[in-house]
Order: structure tokens, then sequence, then C-alpha cells
């Protein structure tokens, strides 16, 4: 029987995505724009200056802070300029311009060879060198989310092969083409951490992928492919480790508090690169799909412009009404297309006119559909009643902060109604006052 | 380029208000088809009268109080049909134009509108019918196939399991024919419009509980407006209770009621009131906390 979680959704644009069955393609552009906040953390600060000559690999962004990841040139040629942009957030953020010369000159990489050989205590410093964020989305620096407080254990490592968003195909074909990275990025985590047990979970849409998965991973060890039901949020970290391991982890805390850790597949071959060429991020395999002429999978460099990806993948097939990073369900929106990819960008989604507006709140009818799809087990259309008349205490009391905003309960509302942007704000406000009161204690 | 900001989910499923009322509405047609065939094309005029006068009151009430004209989602076309559906195949015009109103002004509107009655329309509107002309709601079936037969009650006659099933015995115009309200039910679930628990539990409780007290499981089921009313009265999203483990104590209720009622009431018929009773029981139901949420038991023994 294929193991699965409580609630969840079937989004209709799960399973029959365009770009599944469609090969890597690289993609090198004119021009890089790289921006210095890629990961969760203080962001990078820019070491070189307009007119210096970067080789790719070089370092152009020093890391600050214990969160911070140093920032490398994704390609070779002349910084045209090092400024500060608005990005997503709408915050201004430092980037640095290159200008691709073609020549594909590299920094001189420092490879540690096999990772069954290489010595342990080497690996999580490499990966921190490397600046490998979270890469299926959340851009959590790696090397931090591994380092393992003193006093917590860990038991088991999860490869995040889910790939539960919609649209987005990009890991599937990853783990197809380089399955065997992906294994070692694995088994470099569980090297480094001392943990006999790595599983990894893929949702049963991908059979291709489970084959090649299953292949390399055999006569690794201690790893092995766990398939999972094809459901939204599979890939969910609380999720995924409540279906491959049966363990919860508890409320407010982190997969670790119940012995695991999560790391995405793409994040894996990250590592992998990472360790035996020496290689750090400076691309990574992103979908492009939607109202494009010829959806595709694409390794782009790091920093390259949404519109030359769009460019890339035959232009706009239509009016374009709304663009975002990520899949339909979590995606991030853009302002304009000129704003660049990051490390945990996975893919580019573009919406036309008609899919891009969104219907009106109609009354709620206490149809019970969101309860039924909520995957904690929370009331959303509860805590919704609360968060529009803003008592942030009581949307705490009925557990807003458990809630991980997947939008399940959004998507299944037949009234349409606002509760995933309602819990994102409530969450924000809860952990604002908390803020505040901390302050004035 | 101007585009769209918003936050996700980015995709909605298709299903939205007015589709699950339309679900319900195609899942009626078995019944007014079946009602057609038993008591004869006048049976339409409750029915049709029932409709129209929902969708009318619903909007008068909207546009007087300045409101937004909210018809368009069918929940009213859905109320009329159910009350035009649940009473005799005679049912004055009047009467029905009186019931459609009050189910829509009082029990609906009066509350706040569509998602905030505490009480289903319909079977409330019945309600106030049978109190008001009991004499007209209990009378009337003499019509279509069963013009010659005289056969005052509707209810646990001498009729056959299979003329109970086939519908071949008088009484509400939607009610009598078994086999169109399962079509309709299998169709309900099969656009998931409503789940099964509700339903099948209300029926499993009513016909076990009967069963103790001396009456066979299928007549408890297949009599009176037991099925109707547990797959289209009970199923009703806005007075049920939103979590699963209340909703079956929900069901049980009113299976429960529904046989007391029967048993020891005065009344022939008790689905009405069951329902009615465990409506404003529901928003208590939803108080027990029954509902576990993730990480908040304890963990550790869970995956130990």
């Amino acid at each position: 029987m294929k193991a699965t979680f409580r609630g969840g959704v079937h989004p209709a644009h799960h399973s029959k995505q365009p770009t599944r069955g469609l090969a890597i393609r690289d993609f090198v552009s004119d021009t890089v724009q790289i921006v210095m906040n890629m990961n969760i953390g203080a962001p990078s600060k820019p070491c070189v200056k307009k007119g210096d000559h970067v080789k790719i690999g070089q370092i152009i962004g020093e890391p600050v802070g214990g969160l911070g990841l140093p920032v490398h040139a994704s390609v070779s040629g002349e910084v045209v300029a090092v400024d500060a942009i608005p990005y997503i957030t709408g915050d201004m953020v430092q980037s640095v311009t290159i200008k691709n010369d073609f020549q594909e000159e590299w920094e001189e990489l420092h490879p540690l060879g096999n990772v069954e050989t290489v010595d342990p205590a080497l690996i999580l410093p490499a990966i921190k060198n490397a600046g490998i964020c979270g890469m299926g989305g959340a851009s959590f620096p790696t090397h931090v989310k591994l380092t393992i407080a003193p006093g917590k254990k860990c038991e088991y490592v999860l490869a995040n092969g889910a790939e539960c968003e919609t649209h987005i195909t990009c890991d599937d074909r990853l783990m197809q083409e380089h399955a065997t990275r992906v294994v070692d990025g694995l088994r470099a985590v569980m090297r480094a951490l001392d943990v006999k047990n790595g599983i990894i979970g893929i949702e049963d849409n991908k059979p291709e992928a489970i084959a090649a998965m299953e292949k390399a991973a055999q006569g690794r060890d201690g790893v092995r492919v766990q398939v999972m039901k094809t459901k939204y949020p599979q890939g969910g970290e609380k999720q995924l480790i409540r279906v491959l391991t049966g363990r919860e982890v508890p409320s407010g805390g982190l997969p670790i508090d119940c012995g695991c850790v999560v790391v995405n597949v793409g994040t894996c071959a990250a590592i992998a690169d990472a360790i035996i060429d020496g290689k750090p991020v400076i691309d990574r395999v992103l979908t492009c799909t939607g109202a494009v002429r010829s959806p595709a999978n694409l390794r782009v460099r790091i920093g390259t412009i949404t519109a030359d990806i769009i460019g890339e993948c035959g232009g706009y097939s239509t009016d374009p009404g709304k663009i975002f990073f990520g899949g339909a369900m979590t995606g991030l929106c853009i302002p304009n297309d000129s704003l660049p990819v990051a490390k945990s960008t996975n893919g580019v989604v573009v919406f036309t006119r008609e899919e891009a507006v969104s219907a009106e709140e109609d009354p709620c009818i206490r149809c019970g559909k969101c309860v039924d799809a909520c995957p904690i087990g929370l009331n959303p259309y509860d805590m919704k009643i609360s968060a529009d008349i803003e008592k942030w205490d009581d949307c705490k009391k009925k557990h807003v902060m458990d809630c991980m905003l997947c939008g399940a309960c959004a998507f299944i509302c037949p009234a349409r109604r606002w509760l995933t942007p309602s819990f994102k704000i409530a969450k924000q406000k809860i952990t604002e006052i908390a803020k505040k009161e901390a302050a004035a204690k | 380029m101007s585009l769209i900001l918003s936050s996700a989910p980015h995709v909605r499923t298709k299903d939205n208000t007015q589709r699950l009322m339309l679900n319900v509405i195609i899942s009626l047609l078995p019944c007014l088809i079946a009602g057609v065939y038993y008591f004869g094309f006048a049976c339409l005029i409750p029915v049709c009268v029932s409709v129209v006068s929902a969708v009318a009151a619903e909007w008068v009430w909207q546009k007087l109080g300045h409101k937004k004209i909210r018809i368009y989602d069918l929940s009213a076309v859905v109320t009329g049909l159910l009350l035009g559906l649940i009473v005799p195949p005679s049912a004055p015009w009047w009467m029905m134009v009186i019931g459609s109103a009050f189910a829509i002004i009082v029990v609906k509107q009066l509350f706040g509108g569509i998602g905030d009655n505490f009480l289903n329309p319909a079977l409330a509107a019945r309600a106030v019918l049978l109190a008001s002309w009991p004499a007209l709601m209990t009378s009337g079936y003499n019509v279509g196939k069963f013009d010659a037969v005289t056969t005052p009650t509707p209810l646990l006659g001498s009729a056959s399991l299979m003329d109970l099933l086939l519908g071949n015995v008088t009484g509400a115009i939607g009610e009598t024919c078994k086999i169109a309200i399962l079509i309709g039910f299998v169709y309900l679930l099969a656009t998931r419009t409503i789940r099964w628990e509700i339903p099948v539990i209300t029926l499993a409780s009513a016909a076990l509980l009967g069963w103790l007290l001396g009456t066979d499981p299928l007549t408890t089921v297949l009599s009176g407006g037991l099925l109707f009313g547990a797959v289209y009265m009970a199923t009703d999203y806005v007075t049920t209770p939103m979590n699963s483990l209340a909703r079956y104590l929900y069901a049980v209720g009113i299976g429960v009621i529904v046989v007391l009622i029967r048993k020891y009431g005065s009344y022939p018929e008790g689905v009405t009131y069951a329902i009615l009773l465990m409506n404003i029981a529901a928003t208590l139901f939803d108080r027990i906390p029954v509902q576990r949420i993730y990480g908040h038991t304890n963990a550790k023994k869970e995956g130990k």
C-alpha cells in the first residue's frame, strides 16, 4: 500500500504538465543579474565592482552573519553594474549584473572526491562554501539545517522528491537524468550526520523517476526509495516525515525534533556537485510553463532574467496576466519579467489574463471541504472568521501558527474564500505582536 | 506590462457554490420525474411555484435591502425545489408561495443569508406548513396513478418492500420513489458534492434502532421521507457540523430521533423534526474538540 497523509487535495494541473516528458535543456543568457538575498538570513555583501572581470564560480558576494552564504558568479565576463533593485518582496536588494563573455572561464575548483570516502568533517564546510540553500523553494541555508543542535539526534535523512506542486517538473527530470547525483548528495548528508537511514520519497505519478532512483539507490548503504500517493501537499516537510517515518514534527518544532532532516532532491544534487566536483551553485534546473509557446525544463544560470527564460521558451503565447516563481499552490507573484531567478526558483509559470483573475469571495456555505482538506487538521473556516475581524489572539487559539500555508483549503473552497492569504497575514501579525511583547519586557 | 500580483494559491477547484447547487438540482431530477410518473403532471404546479417564489423572494429581499443579488448561486432554486418535492402532489399553489417565502426570508435571509441560517430552510418551511395547514399537508395524495386508490396514510402501510422501493405508494412528490433518490445520491457522490457518511450513518442508525424496537430494517429505511431526508436534507452544508466526527454524531442523532418519533410520537413521520432538531445542535457538535492537530499529541509515542 502506498503511504499517504490525512487531508490534502488533487489540483487538476498536477499530473498533466506539458513538461513532464521533456529532457532538461541548457540555457545560458547574455546577461545575469545575481541578487544578494537568495537565502534566508542576512543578504550577502557584494565584493566585486563595476568593470571587474569575473570567472564562473568566483565569489561575488561575501556571507554575512550566521545564516549567510557566499554568492558565486554564474557566468564569466565583465561586471556591468552593482546596484540595488526591488526584488519579489518589494524590498531593495543589492545585485551584481554580469555581461557574459561566453568564454566559460572557471575559477579554480577544489573537488573532494567520492562521497563515500571523503572525510565526513569536510562535508558541511563544502556545502556552505558552495552557497547551497534549500532548492525546493525554502531557501534555508543547508549547512545550518544540517548542523544538529546539541542534545538532538538525527536518525533519518529524507530526500524530498515528492514534487507535489502544480506545473513544476524539474525535480522529476532531475531524478530521471541525474539519479546518481541525487543519491550521492543524500549519502553525503548521511555520512556528514552519521545517519544510517536515507529515504527518497517520490509520488507515484513519476514512475520513470522512481525507476531511475531505485536503480541508482541499489547497493548504496542505507538508502531506499519509498513511493507515495500523489496528493498535494505530499512534499510538505511535515507530511513527508509523517508518511516516510510515521513520526510527527511537534507543533512549533523542527524536523530534527523528531529525528529527521529533510533535503530536497535538487539540493541533494547540488551537494553532490559541491563535493565531487567542488562546484558551487551557479545554475539550477527549473520548469518554465503556462502561457509560453514551448514550455521546457531548463538548466539556467543563477541570475538569469525571467524575460530571457520566457524568450527561450518561445515567448508568451498570449498577453500574460500573472507570472509567478514556483507552483500554483504556493508560488510567489513577480511584478514584471525583468526580475532574475534565484537559487530556490524551481519554476516560472505564466498565466493568461483569464487565468490570472481571482474570483470574488462569496459567503462561506459551511460545506466543510476546507476542514477535510487541511493536512494539519485545522478548522480553516473558523480561523478565517477570527482573521476577518482581526482577532489575532483568537486566531492563535485556533492554532493558525500550525498552518503551513499550503493553500489546500483555499484551493478546495467553493465560495472562493481567501483562506490562505488571511492566515499568512494572521501569522505575520501574531509574530509581530510576539516580537513587540518580547521587546517590551 | 501590467501583471496581477496576488497571494497563493493561484488555482482553485472548478466546483464553486453555483456548481455544487447545480449538482444538487440535477440530482433531484430523477425524483421529480418519478413524481410526475406517479402523480401526474399536475404535481409540477407546487414544485414550479415553489422554485419561482423562492427565487423571487430572495431577489426581492436582496433588492429591497440593497444587498448583492445572489440568486445566481442557485441556492434559492435548491430550497424551492426541495420544498416542492416534500409536499403532497396536490398542495395548493398559495401554500407553496407562503412556504417558499418563509423558507427564504425568515429562515435564511433574516439570519444573514446563505451560509448563516441554522435551520434547513426547506424543512423549516415544511414544519411551518404542517403546523398551519395540517389537513392540506397530509392529504391530497390520491392523484395520478393513485386516483382510484384510497390510502390515506402514506407511511408504514401495507405496501410491499418492492412497492416502497419503486415508489408505488402515496407520499410527498419526491420522497416516494427510493430508486430515484438512490440515483440522485450516486450522482451527488460521483460529483463529490456530498460525502457518503451522513446519509449512510443516518440510515444505519435508524435501521438499527428500528430493528431493536421490532421494525424490519428495510421497512424503516424505505418508508416515509427518511431516505430523501438523509440524502438531501441531512447533508445540507450550512446546517451540518464541519468536523467529521461531529458529522457522524449528528447523523446518528437524526436516525435515532426519527425512529423515536415514528415509534412513540404522535406524528406518523419524524424526519423533518429529527433533522431540524439536529440542525440546532450542529454548531454545538462542532465545539467538541474532536480533531487531532498534526504535531499536537505526544509525537514521541507515535513515532516509536
